[in-house]
């Protein structure tokens, strides 16, 4: 950042000389402003070959996305048009897939059909857990950040809170099974302190289960972007705030959250969209008796019903951009960042 | 075998025997080195020791890819290049055959087609018929052509599936937690067992233990449980939603392995089982019974099939490898994990007569009964549920299948999980 301020008369002795209207070559230029310093005059050859550059390095990751996630969307929308039988799928365009996934939708209001039911069970699943992940999440972060003073420690404590991702996340998800089952430990142990007579058998295959799981599995993914935000905040601005005679709280909620934004932000798209997109967790802890999208698309592609569930896929990804969308209406990433 | 009359399907078999050998001479097939089969199917079905024996015996190197139920015509639809061998269960054929990517195997290349089992071939045991609701296995064995996408009304040379192995299905339950006589399919849905019962979440056939159940209580009539009409699959759904809906089931499996979890850890005490699912449960030292019910079994049936591509050596292989699974080796290894084998008599002759007579005729076991990687199944005294093969696969009832309004039906099973 420091560069660029330094060097602002380079930058417009550059721009006038060569003039131009292309909004992507002037900030290929002004992104490389120490490269403009050092050669001010250049060939025309390495004119070229600097305004290509960024392209050029952007070109592989832009192929990758290409190749692995570009194309396979658009199969995945252009199929959602297909006709199908139980054997075979034709290229048609009908919207009879789309009308199939709403089957029921609209004359059953105010009642819900499968679908809206379904996603109101993966929303309602996506809210709490997007809860619980940020609050035990931004609790972890900044622990680490402000409490734990040397950067060894954090190192450490950092590297402790990746230890359940060294091992798959079916092995994370079923090693709790035998925790909260009927004859699990926890009410054993709730039966043996007398809390309860009878088994709860509510802590297995059930909501609770799921959100547990679902939590467990995924605050990591809130405690990194969040803790690397608190790791930028300025210390000066929270002992100015204490000096400006703010309390804890007063300063956690006027100084801490907002610049911990961005964090919030980046972690609750990755924990939403990800619960949004889960069917493994919600199959195997809520004993495959709650639905979810998910689930759905998969039934539907092991009965061959590709252009059903290619349907169902594209509904779902516009709902989750959709919330995606609102996340970023509420901050504005890039200038945070 | 029987070499002594030379039947016309011998001849044949000789025939192509010379041509081959014209072909392609004998050193220049070793010259070649060893075929490797891949082999697409559930696991279950996949015994290292049928590999490796069949590696010692064929010089045939099986290459196992395990997939769920569901999975397999999923990958012979969409990828029919992927394997060199099949084992399907006979009820995906109503989708298999018409998509155009399996081939009709020449019956006169399967040296015992005569004597695969009459409930497959026929549909009876014993000269009786059993029941034929759903997809039973003799109503599509049989192809007009090698390469024709409808199934043949007669017997004809070109078969779709060679049985590996088939079985009837009931409910498992644990008798330790359960204190009265279960008699019925009716069970699944006693209210006694509320919150202790599981069904399948494999639809087509979860579709058809509900039905069971329903039937059993009186409360629907069905035309044909495994080819129900659209009126029959609301009911049965809106059924099951009900009784989900009462808090009936603890929770729903979609494998093998999930069953036995839930089982052996008493989650759950009543639910439709796989009679190997059974066995696993007993083997960890916790009673589990399959118990024999008085409307009958769901019969499955699952058989080698191969896929529209393979030509040449491997095609060769697989035939060899299909002729010798029927030569009783691998018969005998699955009777005694519980499963039933396609020819009956060649398993006889790898089996112990005091095996034979546990497995096959109802008696008790005169010694112990161990599995064939040397567990102790069964003490001595022990008798098998559903005792004799007559008596367990003369009672089916119905056989798995895929509906015609199969589309209809996935949706409302959707509907279920989702109430």
């Amino acid at each position: 950042m420091t560069n660029v301020t330094d060097i602002p008369t380079e930058v417009r002795q550059v721009r006038t000389s060569a003039p131009t209207n292309e909004p992507g070559l002037t900030n290929a230029r002004t992104a490389d402003p120490g490269h403009l310093i050092r050669k001010p005059r250049r060939r025309r050859g390495t004119r070229i070959a600097a305004t290509m550059a960024p392209y050029l390095q952007a070109a592989p990751i832009a192929l990758v996305f290409l190749i692995f996630f570009v194309l396979p969307l658009a199969a995945t929308v252009i199929v959602s048009f297909w006709q199908y039988t139980q054997y075979s799928i034709e290229p048609a365009l009908t919207v009879q897939n789309y009308g199939d996934v709403f089957y029921g939708c609209f004359d059953q209001l105010p009642g819900l059909c499968t679908t809206f039911r379904t996603y109101l069970s993966t929303l309602k699943f996506g809210i709490v857990v997007w809860a619980t992940t940020l609050v035990i999440g931004f609790t972890v972060a900044y622990f680490l950040a402000f409490h734990v003073r040397t950067l060894k420690v954090q190192v450490i404590c950092f590297v402790l809170c990746t230890i359940p991702f060294w091992t798959s996340i079916v092995i994370r998800m079923i090693s709790w099974i035998p925790l909260l089952g009927r004859n699990g430990l926890v009410n054993q142990a709730l039966m043996a302190m007398g809390v309860t007579d009878t088994p709860l058998e509510g802590l297995l295959y059930s909501d609770f289960a799921v959100i547990l799981a679902l939590t467990h599995l995924y605050t990591l993914f809130m405690v990194v972007p969040i803790f690397n935000s608190l790791m930028r905040i300025d210390p000066a601005l929270i002992e100015a705030s204490h000096d400006a005679g703010a309390t804890g709280a007063q300063t956690l909620r006027h100084v801490i959250l907002p610049l911990a934004r961005p964090g919030i932000l980046i972690g609750s798209i990755f924990v939403v969209t990800v619960v949004v997109g889960d069917f493994m967790t919600i199959g195997i802890m809520g004993g495959q008796q709650i639905a979810s999208v998910g689930k759905v698309i998969q039934t539907q592609m092991q009965f061959l019903q590709f252009p059903l569930a290619a349907a169902n896929a594209v509904i779902l990804l516009a709902t989750v951009l959709a919330g995606v969308w609102a996340l970023l209406k509420l901050v504005d990433i890039r200038r945070e960042l | 075998m029987t070499m002594s009359k030379p039947t016309r399907r011998s001849v044949l078999r000789g025939a192509a025997a010379l041509a081959g050998s014209a072909a392609l001479p004998a050193p220049f097939v070793h010259a070649q080195g060893r075929v490797t089969l891949r082999y697409l199917s559930t696991a279950v079905n996949q015994s290292p020791a049928i590999a490796q024996k069949a590696s010692e015996e064929l010089g045939i190197d099986i290459e196992y890819i395990a997939v769920n139920t569901d999975e397999v015509p999923r990958r012979v639809i969409t990828q029919p290049n992927s394997f060199d061998l099949v084992d399907s269960e006979y009820f995906s054929l109503p989708n298999l055959v018409p998509s155009g990517n399996m081939k009709g195997m020449d019956a006169n290349r399967i040296d015992r087609v005569d004597d695969l089992a009459s409930v497959i071939a026929r549909g009876t045991v014993d000269g009786k018929k059993v029941g034929w609701d759903g997809t039973a296995p003799h109503e599509v064995l049989y192809l007009e052509s090698a390469d024709a996408t409808s199934f043949a009304a007669e017997p004809t040379e070109w078969i779709t599936l060679i049985p590996t192995t088939y079985n009837a299905d009931t409910l498992g339950i644990r008798p330790d937690l359960i204190d009265k006589k279960i008699t019925s399919w009716a069970s699944l849905l006693d209210p006694d067992f509320a919150g202790k019962a599981s069904i399948l979440n494999i639809p087509s056939i979860g579709i058809m233990d509900a039905a069971m159940a329903l039937e059993a209580r009186g409360d629907i009539i069905y035309g044909d449980k495994g080819n129900m009409t659209r009126e029959e699959i609301d009911a049965t759904i809106a059924a099951l939603i009900e009784a989900k809906r009462a808090g009936q089931f603890r929770a729903f499996w979609s494998n093998f392995q999930e069953s036995v979890n839930l089982m052996a850890s008493g989650e759950v005490v009543i639910q439709s089982m796989w009679s190997p699912a059974v066995t696993a449960v007993r083997t960890q030292g916790i009673p589990c019974v399959y118990q024999p019910l008085k409307e009958g079994y769901r019969a499955w049936a699952s058989g080698f099939g191969l896929p529209r591509t393979i030509d040449g050596r491997k095609e060769d292989a697989a035939y060899e490898f299909i002729n010798w699974f029927l030569s009783g080796w691998a018969g005998a290894h699955l009777s005694k994990q519980g499963y039933y084998p396609a020819v009956l008599g060649t398993a006889k002759e790898y089996m112990e007569a005091y095996e034979w007579a546990y497995w096959y005729e109802g008696a008790a076991a005169e010694q112990d009964i161990l599995a064939p990687d040397g567990r102790l199944l069964e003490k001595a005294g022990a008798v098998r549920d559903g005792g004799s093969y007559e008596a367990r696969m003369g009672a089916v009832a119905c056989w798995n299948a895929v509906m015609d309004e199969n589309q209809y039906m996935v949706r409302k099973w959707n509907e279920f999980i989702a109430a």
